[in-house]
């Protein structure tokens, strides 16, 4: 939308704003044409990892926020493109990631004889279980402990910025209203419980 | 060169700065027919290029990180998404700090200032904050009192128009309100639990319309008025008060302006105000019958400073050595809860204004307690649009991945509040900005270097609200989940200038020996000098500035035209 019909619309809200409140459906109007004009498009290419590393985050991305009853996972939503973009832009992080897949790999070589990549899924998930957790940490694994902080802190970003994760959670919101309106509903559940009602 | 300089046009005003107070000054100077010019540092803003306000995280390929990763690294003020153009560091403009202290500044280069994307937080200052003084014997009295400034509150929140209740709390003062959104599930239960702990938990006070107002929308109920409102539903000065006041005719407003002196003549008045063109790089003059500075509390006694002359060899209206003196920001503390009679509960767009539906103004003004001085709380919460970082204290706590972490998250989304402590500090003598002696910015201005430092009054006033706040999360059937940032010492409290109310650098007052500027914020030394932003405040009460700073600049500027037209400066 060019910035004269943009200006036009919303003097032609204000317009009908002063004879009362804004309706919802041109608020909504407003709403939706900044969105589709600032909304981005082109497809992701790789722009730093090998194959071998971007497979790695992807297979990573995938264990971390994996598709379940309720949603897609994080692989549907981005979160290999994500990493891969900030990566690329910041060299902090490309040292993390580069150098955290390479001890993923040495570790699975120790532990199963293969890289990461080529580990069975149960034998993936079994170091997973260990890095995940503040408790198993040990002078041995703290390098890959703090990489998958990371990579998980990351993953869970980009799924819950993408579409699908917003979904998952249940965001209604970022719509124009022309009233506030709580549920009388979810207002009531939420005292019962707080014993407070 | 001069003889150009010479047929350049003279101004009646000139006001240096466009954020609350410049912004003000403008409205009401062109209302009243003065010729205005307006220097602002930063760039003009375009709202409908500029802000952010309903874009998705997943429009931009980083998510709002930035492409350079820059919110995972604490580089990123407010994010992607704020709305223009804010920043704790600029690239060439650096200022310094004294050894032994700590304190950030965070500044905007942009038509409208710091107000396109600050808390509309509109809280009148109560009669007593006029006379802490005379009340409790530390700090110094306004030469003003409440009746002084009410008139001026209330011209102020009927034009940009302020949400609120009508509640007789003499802590908090009733003005003209527009009506107020319901309170927020978790807003519900605040109020409650407040209820029996005996704190007054009262509807919002923001700059922001419900009804259709001068022309301008009535709010739409996104949420995000950090990221600018292309509505201008809520108060900036960009669009409520500058542009409008850009149609008069009488305004020419000259951006990308850095201003660097203020030259006076033989009499000692200002004759024209030196900058420099951000864009060519060269020194400009203005000529002018008064000034208005407006550059925000520090820049605005940077500029004082710099301005030095042999007539004024410490600086310009510096005489008393109170310029850069008396310096203070807020105190700010946050917790957080989670609360688990929120799990579960059914999905709805809870995004309502910009910021809580409800605070919890000062309420032991009359007990004894065991620091001078209050503060009030502001609330979060609800279903916010989830961005990046969203979810990083789930991940932290409960740690796994798979199939279980996205069940959690799931289920905690939206059960989380967290209250922000904003409280009275108190002068000291340790605490102050100068010109440091050594460095200068990419224009050749010399820089501010800060000292600060909470003293005890302040540290337990923060005790205090992790009290206040643990008291009030528990009450509710919740748990403390712990500070929502690290802050300094034991206590959390923040860094000096983190709270962004920083204030008090040329106070006013009546004698021209131990202040700056008169009780109309004229220059005691100087008679065509004006300030009209946070600089004149003598105290920094737990009322967040901006309305004060808009009803101080309305009353100096309607008496700065006065004046002109009597021929008095």
């Amino acid at each position: 939308m060019s910035e004269t019909t943009r200006r036009d619309l919303i003097r032609s809200i204000a317009l009908a704003a002063t004879l009362g409140s804004l309706p919802a459906a041109d608020a909504q109007h407003v709403h939706n044409e900044v969105a589709e004009e600032k909304k981005s498009s082109g497809s992701y290419q790789p722009k730093l990892f090998t194959p071998h590393e971007y497979q790695t985050i992807q297979r990573l991305s995938e264990l971390i926020i994996p598709a379940d009853e309720v949603s897609k996972g994080a692989l549907d939503a981005g979160a290999p493109e994500y990493i891969d973009l900030l990566a690329s832009g910041n060299e902090r992080l490309e040292t993390l990631y580069r150098g955290g897949i390479v001890w993923l790999d040495v570790e699975c070589g120790r532990r199963f004889g293969a890289t990461f990549l080529e580990s069975k899924p149960d034998q993936q998930t079994q170091l997973l279980d260990v890095l995940a957790y503040h408790r198993h940490e040990t002078p041995e694994n703290r390098t890959g402990a703090h990489f998958f902080d990371w990579t998980r802190r990351m993953v869970v970003d980009a799924f819950y910025t993408s579409k699908i994760g917003i979904e998952d959670v249940g965001f209604k919101g970022n719509v124009g209203m022309s009233k506030f309106q709580v549920p009388v509903e979810a207002l009531q559940y939420a005292l019962k419980r707080s014993g407070m009602a | 060169m001069l003889q150009s300089k010479r047929s350049a046009p003279v101004y009646d005003v000139v006001v240096i700065g466009s954020g609350a107070g410049g912004g003000t000054a403008v409205k009401v100077l062109t209302d009243l027919g003065v010729k205005v010019a307006l220097l602002e540092a930063g760039a003009m803003l375009n709202p409908a290029k500029d802000y952010k306000e309903h874009m998705w995280p997943y429009q931009v390929p980083h998510r709002g990180a930035g492409n350079d990763a820059a919110s995972y690294f604490g580089r990123k003020d407010f994010g992607y998404f704020s709305a223009p153009t804010g920043y704790w560091d600029i690239k060439g403009e650096p200022y310094t700090v004294a050894e032994g202290s700590q304190f950030r500044w965070f500044r905007s280069r942009i038509i409208g200032g710091r107000t396109n994307h600050y808390g509309r937080i509109s809280l009148r200052f109560a009669d007593y904050d006029f006379k802490p003084y005379t009340r409790d014997g530390i700090g110094t009295d306004w030469p003003i009192s409440y009746e002084d400034i009410a008139p001026y509150y209330d011209k102020a929140e009927d034009f940009i128009g302020v949400t609120g209740t009508k509640e007789g709390i003499r802590s908090a003062p009733d003005g003209i309100f527009q009506p107020s959104p319901p309170p927020r599930v978790h807003e519900v239960l605040i109020q409650n639990s407040c209820k029996k702990l005996n704190v007054p938990c009262v509807p919002a006070r923001l700059a922001i319309i419900t009804k259709p107002h001068n022309g301008r929308v009535p709010c739409h109920y996104c949420g995000e008025c950090g990221r600018g409102c292309v509505t201008a539903s809520n108060y900036s000065s960009s669009q409520v008060q500058i542009f409008p006041a850009m149609k008069s005719g009488r305004l020419t407003v000259i951006p990308n302006a850095f201003a660097r002196e203020l030259l006076t003549g033989p009499d000692g008045k200002v004759t024209a105000v030196s900058y420099i063109d951000r864009v060519t790089r060269t020194e400009q003059q203005i000529r002018c019958r008064a000034v208005v500075l407006a550059a925000s509390a520090c820049e605005s006694a940077r500029l004082l400073l710099n301005s030095k002359s042999s007539r004024h060899p410490n600086g310009l209206a510096n005489s008393s050595g109170q310029v850069g003196k008396n310096l203070t920001d807020s105190t700010g503390f946050g917790l957080e809860g989670y609360i688990p009679a929120l799990e579960g509960m059914m999905k709805h767009d809870s995004d309502g204004m910009g910021g809580g539906h409800v605070y919890m103004p000062w309420w032991l003004w009359d007990k004894k307690t065991s620091f001078p001085r209050g503060y009030h709380i502001e609330v979060g919460g609800g279903y916010g649009m989830p961005g990046v970082g969203s979810f990083g204290g789930v991940c932290a706590r409960e740690e796994g991945y798979g199939k279980g972490l996205k069940a959690e998250i799931r289920k905690q989304y939206g059960c989380t509040v967290g209250f922000a402590g904003r409280g009275e500090m108190i002068p000291n003598k340790d605490t102050y900005c100068e010109i440091d002696p050594s460095v200068t910015d990419q224009y050749g201005i010399p820089v501010l270097r800060f000292h600060f430092k909470w003293s005890d009054h302040e540290l337990r006033q923060v005790e205090h609200m992790e009290q206040t706040f643990t008291d009030i999360i528990e009450t509710m059937g919740g748990k403390v989940l712990g500070r929502r940032s690290r802050g300094m010492g034991d206590t959390g409290i923040s860094i000096g200038g983190e709270i962004i109310h920083e204030l008090g650098t040329a106070r006013m007052g009546n004698e021209a020996a131990t202040s700056a500027f008169n009780p109309f914020c004229q220059a005691h030394d100087t008679k065509n000098l004006f300030v009209a932003d946070a600089a004149p405040f003598v105290s920094n009460p737990d009322k967040n500035p901006t309305l004060t700073i808009v009803a101080l600049a309305w009353r100096t500027s309607e008496y700065l035209a006065e004046e002109l037209k009597k021929g008095n400066v």
